[in-house]
């Protein structure tokens, strides 16, 4: 039998590892993903990590942490020949829960958008 | 202001120059030197997608950025230029000999490169390049992020640079 599909959480130093280590603790879908870290590579060889883990896994999505960042870039290189590949940037968990959770992928992006929020104190009167 | 840092970083636009630098320098526009980056349309897209909105971005080849140089001086914002190596950092400074300091903030490890710090590989060739530029009377020091220390070439070439 085929191994399921898993899609890829790549970024900065430990940010996927974190992230998986999260969706395990909330909901034990850790499962669903493989985490990719560009910590000490080159360009060429984010890209070919990133494309060596997408045909092992059959990978359909990649979440990243910044649009800037050199993961985004490899990512984008990848669409240039596998356009199928959807690219979400600037990904936290809230969006990377609600999809691995069965969530739509632009209804979990929206639910991750409406996450962010700032929250001032109030002194007690 | 003005063109403050010439940087040399094989992932060129990326997180560390963006943000790590840009935000705390105050950094509005990087001009990005690379030939081949030049010559490609969609290179230059692909590079975009990645600067806020408040900073702005040229792309130039060699040749174009020393006859740009000085009006890249001349501009009242602060800004970084980027190469993506070594070899192309030398042959800008070889034709612009007024550049006086470069950061070298990122180079990989690739088959041939040994471990100079955390973010540097040399090969033998690369580092003779650094050796050239400082010979030549550049300062070259290897610094990832403004928070860290600059450190000395030389220092960095005892391999005693930021692990």
């Amino acid at each position: 039998m085929n191994e399921p599909t898993r899609d890829i959480i790549a970024g900065h130093g430990t940010y996927a590892a974190g992230m998986l280590s999260a969706l395990e603790q909330i909901a034990g879908r850790a499962d669903r993903f493989i985490a990719v870290s560009n910590a000490d590579l080159e360009p060429g060889a984010i890209e070919a990590l990133l494309r060596a883990t997408i045909a092992a896994h059959r990978s359909r999505v990649i979440f990243t942490d910044l649009s800037a960042g050199s993961c985004t870039i490899a990512a984008r290189r990848i669409q240039r020949d596998q356009p199928g590949l959807v690219l979400v940037t600037g990904a936290a968990l809230p969006t990377i829960l609600s999809y691995a959770c069965g969530g739509d992928l632009l209804k979990s992006v929206e639910q991750g958008r409406t996450a962010l929020t700032v929250v001032e104190g109030k002194r007690d009167p | 202001m003005t063109l403050e840092i010439f940087r040399i970083d094989d992932r060129l636009v990326h997180g560390q120059v963006v943000v790590g630098w840009g935000q705390p320098c105050s950094l509005g526009f990087l001009v990005l030197v690379d030939d081949e980056v030049a010559r490609s349309e969609w290179e230059k897209e692909l590079y975009r997608m990645g600067v806020p909105p408040e900073m702005e971005i040229v792309f130039d080849s060699v040749e174009s950025a020393v006859a740009r140089l000085a009006g890249y001086r001349a501009d009242a914002r602060a800004g970084m230029l980027l190469t993506g190596d070594i070899d192309t950092m030398a042959r800008l400074v070889a034709a612009a000999p007024d550049i006086r300091t470069v950061t070298v903030g990122g180079v990989h490890h690739k088959p041939g490169r040994v471990p100079r710090s955390r973010y540097v590989f040399l090969t033998p060739a690369e580092e003779a390049r650094l050796l050239e530029l400082a010979a030549g009377g550049v300062t070259v020091v290897a610094q990832d992020v403004p928070q860290a220390a600059a450190t000395p070439l030389e220092v960095m070439l005892r391999g005693e640079g930021p692990t």
